[in-house]
């Protein structure tokens, strides 16, 4: 039989596995009377095995292309020695079992990567124990090898599909004494694989979230305020339902969150108005005679340009001090050279390609089931029960592949407005956001300006770094998601006193975690100013940041608690010194004129990434960025090498699209509308990208962020060089290029 | 008002205003969902179809100019000239991060492969930046375009 057609929710009727970051291996096994338990059998929770050998795996977290669909059912494949050209991979469920099943912060790979080969080890086990039952021999005897069990004393073979059945009913093995694999004997992990979904895209398969069909669907718009939260006080809700194709026209009050808090992470919804229709553009036309007039007074003020005056004048004084070593006013008095600058990195907006959508349908028991394109399912399922007062166990999350995610589809807006729209109409409805309701109500990487004042000492060494910080809150005392952070970053932590200040401003404006958050804007600051002390030292700016680690490696080796997941700059200065040799940076100064080298190098999400881009500068201040060179440790392996370059070039290209656009917004209103307001990178601003991965002796780590940050700084730096325009401000215009050819 | 158009050699007919863009009637009206919504305004190139070889935005297309003209979409690529080899080539530089713009991404491919069997890198650049990827898999783009020519990329 054919195990693909058979209901996964039936087949995977197992116990707890993987859950609060210990590994309980679950079991699992057919009720009685089921056609699929005499033929298959589901090993686990994430593995079933079908008499010919087949091998379903079950990803149990969200899909935004960032590889991990392919990625975690490897390693289960790994250390179960399934034969990987025939395993088919497929979304878990969403339940607690799976433990959380989001996907962010490039965390998937460094939280998944033990569980998941205990789970591949766990099944190889029980395979191994039901052929040694069969042939009568002990387990240890037998070997394992491309989805087959091996007696090497008599040349037997037994296929997995021919053992499933019996291995499905053993109990699972102890945890503790799983043996795995030692990497040197890995077949697969550490080879190039094509991601699982490759081939459905290229025949244009409906797997994406948008792409859910269901009986009798309709199809929704949801309107709402321009300034995010304000109230409906009119519209033309009749006018709208005698348009062609509308089948129903609702106002909803919204449910505001938690103070302090935003829909999309805490229960709650936005109010607006929901159209429903026979298709979806039958729907977005409809809008056009909604007439909706909104109370939009909570707004006033909230402009960028009132927000870039504000901080402006709060730069001029100093902020509440959030870590600090040494005596910086002192050092900074006794400087021998004083470098002062402001930065400031504006909104920006996340774009995924495909909008933000979700399909809601009421169920039979009085719940709702969702097929969510996001990258929180666990999250969407708890805020849609939460926010229609459900019981959790009447909300079913379905996983769909999502168009991009980068931080968008963390937020669980559109699902929770997907399913309180399906259950007030009482019918299935895909709801799809307009591209124009979709930059509209982002959730922006937060607005910072950062001032800093640096000394340095008559050795040319950062003997002070002081840098204050400007950024958001929208509770009074917090810094609002995705912002106000200011770490300690490279610079202070290597200068001999440092000192951080804080400052927030109130905002409404919806923030959140754009990919690389925090650090994709202090890279920038940063790494920028640190280019700037080099210069200012009369160093070579690689040659001036490798003298200052080289300090702080020595007082690393004595204080060993700086563990993981924080900075060694141990492992930050070798990726350094490697992108200088592999770019050629010694011999920069033969590149012909207009064209200069600039280099980043950043800490985040666990991996150290060191970038130089080469970038040519015209005249009227265009740019155009020719090659990077990139060097990373992500540790002692990387899984899929196919997908962790492209996790690197996409990052790359993002940085650039970062350097290019800004949103602005004017009284609490987005002015962008539709991409033709945004640069992003296209094919021709791609450049040639050299990718490099120094393995190094630690855990793997996530690759979906670490490499975008310092190739900000890197063309920034590397416009200077090029022209002798030092930009602190983005985005990286030809105006503000040529702007600062006058004053630098 | 019902309307028939010629889909990947099939006639199919919907019943939908005129004005109604052939993206919709495309995705919701005939359940041909390979074709992509990414902005509605012609920016973004997610939803590029062929009429009669052209590369078209399907989005900005009215069903009714469209007449007799012949559709291609994404799902009936494997029968264009270049189809296979393109999807081949596909497959083999895995293209695709979240594949959401492929589909228009191949699309217009195939038209620049047919007015130009083998493209250089600059008329490759030229003819595919009307298509955005938000993921940045340009390069593998580039040269998956290039191996289905049999250029180099
Ligand atoms: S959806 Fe047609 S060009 Fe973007
Ligand atoms: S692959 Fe994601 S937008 Fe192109």
């Amino acid at each position: 039989m054919d195990v693909t057609t058979i209901d996964r929710r039936r087949l995977i009727l197992s116990i707890g596995a993987a859950a609060g970051g210990g590994l309980a291996l679950g079991y699992g096994f057919f009720t009685p009377g089921e056609a699929a338990a005499a033929a298959s059998g589901a090993i686990g929770d994430y593995v079933v095995v079908a008499p010919d050998g087949a091998v379903i795996l079950l990803a149990k977290s969200p899909e935004i292309g960032q590889g991990v669909k392919t990625l975690l059912p490897m390693i289960i494949a790994e250390e179960m020695d399934a034969d990987w050209s025939r395993v088919r991979i497929e979304f878990a469920p969403v339940d607690a079992k799976y433990g959380d099943q989001s996907v962010g912060g490039s965390t998937t790979t460094p939280e998944n990567y033990e569980p998941m080969r205990k789970v591949g080890a766990a099944a190889r086990a029980v395979l191994v124990q039901a052929a040694a039952e069969r042939w009568g021999v002990p387990a240890a005897s037998l070997k394992t090898a491309r989805g087959e069990v091996i007696d090497p004393a008599s040349g037997r073979r037994l296929g997995y599909g021919e053992l499933a059945a019996a291995a499905a009913k053993l109990p699972p093995p102890e945890p503790a004494k799983l043996v795995l694999k030692s990497p040197k004997d890995f077949t697969l992990l550490g080879t190039d694989q094509v991601g699982v979904d490759t081939p459905a895209v290229v025949h244009g398969e409906p797997i994406f979230g948008i792409d859910t069909e269901l009986p009798g669907l309709e199809y929704a718009v949801y309107v709402k305020s321009p300034v995010p939260g304000a109230k409906l006080v009119s519209a033309d809700l009749d006018a709208v339902r005698r348009q062609p194709g509308v089948t129903q026209v609702f106002a909803l009050d919204g449910l505001a969150p938690p103070a302090g808090q935003q829909v999309g992470l805490a229960p709650g919804y936005a109010p607006g108005v929901a159209i429903i229709a026979r298709n979806w553009w039958l729907a977005n036309e409809a809008r056009k005679v909604l007439n909706a007039r909104w109370d939009e007074s909570i707004g006033a003020g909230h402009s960028t340009d009132v927000y870039d005056a504000q901080a402006r004048e709060i730069l001029k004084g100093s902020g509440k001090v959030v870590s600090q070593h040494g005596d910086v006013d002192a050092s900074l008095a006794g400087a021998s050279k004083r470098v002062q600058a402001v930065y400031h990195a504006p909104f920006l907006a996340h774009l995924s390609l495909e909008p933000q959508n979700c399909t809601a349908r009421p169920t039979a028991d009085g719940g709702v089931e969702l097929f969510a394109p996001t990258q929180v399912a666990t999250d969407t399922r708890e805020l849609t029960a939460k926010t229609l007062n459900l019981p959790l166990d009447k909300v079913v999350v379905h996983i769909r592949r999502s168009g991009g995610g980068f931080g968008r589809r963390l937020m669980a807006d559109a699902p929770v407005e997907a399913a309180v729209i399906a259950m007030k109409a009482q019918k299935p409805v895909k709801l799809v956001w307009a591209r124009e309701d979709d930059v509209a109500h982002d959730y922006y990487r937060p607005a910072l300006w950062i001032a800093l004042d640096a000394g340095l000492d008559a050795k040319g060494h950062v003997s002070a770094y002081r840098s204050h910080g400007v950024s958001f809150t929208r509770d009074g005392t917090k810094p609002t998601t995705g912002g106000g952070v200011f770490q300690d970053a490279v610079p202070g932590l290597l200068a001999g006193s440092a000192r951080t200040e804080q400052s927030l401003m109130p905002t409404i404006i919806p923030t959140g975690w754009l990919r690389a958050p925090a650090s994709n804007a202090l890279s920038f600051v940063h790494e920028g100013f640190w280019d700037e002390l080099a210069h200012a030292a009369g160093q070579d700016p690689i040659a001036f940041r490798l003298a200052h680690m080289r300090a702080r490696i020595a007082a690393e080796a004595e204080n060993s608690e700086e563990g993981e997941p924080k900075l060694k700059i141990s492992r930050l200065a070798p990726v350094l010194e490697l992108v200088a040799q592999r770019s050629g940076w010694a011999n920069r100064q033969s590149l012909p004129h207009g064209v200069g080298m600039g280099v980043g190098c950043y800490f985040s999400h666990r991996g150290y990434f060191a970038e130089v881009a080469q970038v040519r500068v015209s005249q009227d201040g265009d740019w155009r960025v020719e090659k990077v060179w990139v060097v990373g440790d992500v540790g002692s392996i990387i899984l899929n090498p196919l997908g962790a370059r492209a996790q690197v070039a996409g990052s790359v290209v993002e940085g650039i699209s970062h350097l290019r656009c800004a949103v602005e917004f004017k009284d609490g209103c987005t002015v962008p509308t539709n991409f033709p307001d945004f640069d992003l990178s296209r094919m021709p601003d791609a450049p040639q990208i050299d990718i490099h991965f120094l393995i190094t002796d630690h855990p793997p780590t996530g690759l979906g962020e670490p490499a975008l940050p310092p190739v900000i700084p890197a063309v920034v730096n590397a416009v200077y060089a090029a022209s002798g325009a030092r930009v602190r401000e983005l985005p990286l215009t030809a105006d503000r290029i040529k702007a600062a050819l006058k004053t630098t | 008002m019902a309307i028939t158009l010629r889909v990947n050699g099939r006639g199919l007919t919907a019943e939908v205003p005129p004005e109604m863009p052939l993206l919709w009637v495309l995705r919701d009206e005939l359940g041909l969902k390979g074709t992509k919504f990414g902005c509605g305004v012609g920016a973004c190139g997610a939803c590029t179809v062929h009429i009669d070889g052209e590369a078209t935005r399907a989005c900005r297309t009215p069903v009714g100019t469209i007449g007799a003209r012949e559709i291609t979409t994404i799902e009936g690529l494997h029968a264009h000239p270049n189809g296979q080899a393109l999807q081949a080539a596909w497959v083999a530089h895995d293209v695709p991060q979240c594949g959401y713009c492929q589909a228009g991404q191949m699309m217009t491919a195939a038209a620049l492969l047919k007015d130009k069997a083998k493209p250089t890198r600059e008329e490759i650049e030229g003819a595919m930046a009307g298509n955005l990827c938000r993921c940045g898999c340009y390069d593998r783009i580039q040269a998956a375009i290039g191996s289905a020519a049999g250029v180099e990329a």
